[in-house]
């Protein structure tokens, strides 16, 4: 692109428009001419097949906050108010299935849109066309940016959203009798979520009063040693609770592993399935089960 | 005999609450000693060797000692630091820990 002069080097100008007077007028034009304008840009939304998880009453919904919002900010320069907005919208349209490249190609279409409209309006006075741009081009860059950025960060708070209501939903601590609790672990277990495995089944000990804690690993096809501590450590914790824990469905490759890092197996109540992890947590309790007998 | 520890507890504390425990228990001719640990929210190790040393003292003047009131937090943080008060029964509050004794006086009388 030819650099452009600056608009105060030129000794034969007239008199030259302060930055803010340029921009009071290209904002005004922006304003005069939105409806054209906000048309053109939903007319190349549709054309570049962007946001097509979305009907057109909605795009067109939204084009106009949008739109508004663009003009708004080329006026005002507050780009933390249009952060805001931005997350706000993302927060709206990200459950539609809104994707990245598609919010930044839309605010690109509109940026491109306007600046079209500008040569088209400044067409036979160059230099003024220059200082247009050179007031529009900062903002329109800068609205750009700020619309994406708002939009990933939106993304990745539902994405760390998401991953927490995960944890949270597969270590479910369970009370199945009055002060006895189950914990049946499924799938991988990395350090971290061990630890908030540990967190939840102490919190949930205090809240139950649960005496007894059946640990369920059968679902658990390997564990490694610091996984393995975690496991010594939350029945140690447990104890201080005065909860008896009992570890279920240890499979022969985590028995070896425990033995591996010194745990002293004799001393970890362990037995072979849940069923029977169950059956001495009750009698632990001083439960009976016996089978009511046949009405006659 | 119930003692209840406050939180934040100096070692110098500590060490006054050990000896005045088990003279206590000699006095009154104490069978078991409940320690009420519920306020503390921290337990290091001084603390945590000062609760087993109680424990072993009371002991061997024939008394029992039940720790309860360990909170969840504090649970975890002793284990990761490897005080596992072992040796020592523990209950989760007041309620457990006299439930606990009722048990074990049961069975020795």
């Amino acid at each position: 692109m030819a650099k452009r002069e600056s608009s105060t080097q030129d000794p034969q100008m007239k008199r030259t428009e302060q930055p803010s007077e340029l921009l009071r007028e290209l904002v005004a034009h922006l304003r005069q001419n939105r409806t054209q304008l906000r048309e053109e840009w939903v007319v190349r939304i549709s054309e570049t097949r962007l946001l097509t998880a979305m009907t057109k009453e909605e795009i067109f919904a939204e084009a106009t906050s949008v739109y508004d919002s663009y003009v708004e900010a080329l006026e005002t320069e507050a780009f933390e108010a249009l952060q805001a907005y931005a997350r706000n919208l993302s927060e709206r349209i990200i459950p539609r299935g809104v994707e990245t490249h598609e919010v930044v190609g839309i605010v690109l279409l509109l940026r491109d849109v306007l600046a079209r409209s500008l040569f088209a309006k400044y067409q036979n006075d160059f230099k003024k066309l220059n200082r247009i741009l050179d007031a529009y081009e900062p903002a329109a860059n800068r609205i750009a940016n700020t619309v994406a950025v708002g939009f990933v960060q939106e993304r990745e708070r539902v994405i760390r959203q998401q991953q927490e209501a995960i944890r949270e939903l597969s270590t479910p601590v369970l009370q199945v009798r009055e002060r006895l609790l189950i914990l049946p672990i499924i799938g991988v277990i990395d350090p971290q979520r061990a630890r908030q495995l540990t967190e939840q089944l102490l919190r949930g000990i205090r809240t139950n009063r649960a005496k007894v804690v059946v640990i369920d690993i059968t679902g658990v096809a390997a564990m490694d040693v610091t996984v393995a501590n975690h496991l010594v450590q939350t029945v140690e914790a447990s104890r201080l609770l005065g909860a008896t824990v009992i570890v279920t469905g240890l499979s022969p490759e985590i028995a070896q592993t425990l033995v591996t890092i010194g745990v002293d197996l004799g001393k970890m109540n362990t037995v072979g399935d849940l069923q029977g992890g169950i059956e001495q947590a009750e009698r632990l309790l001083g439960y009976r089960v016996a089978s009511i007998p046949e009405p006659r | 005999m119930i003692a209840t520890f406050q939180a934040a507890l100096s070692d110098a504390d500590l060490n006054q609450l050990r000896m005045g425990l088990v003279q206590q228990v000699v006095k009154f001719r104490s069978r078991a000693v409940i320690v009420d640990v519920t306020a503390m929210d921290v337990m290091d190790s001084f603390a945590s060797r000062t609760l087993r040393e109680i424990a072993h003292m009371i002991r061997l003047r024939g008394a029992e000692t039940v720790i309860v009131g360990i909170q969840p937090e504090v649970a975890f943080a002793m284990v990761q630091l490897g005080l596992t008060l072992e040796g020592v029964a523990t209950a989760l509050d007041l309620e457990e820990g006299l439930a606990y004794l009722n048990e074990r006086f049961k069975i020795t009388n």
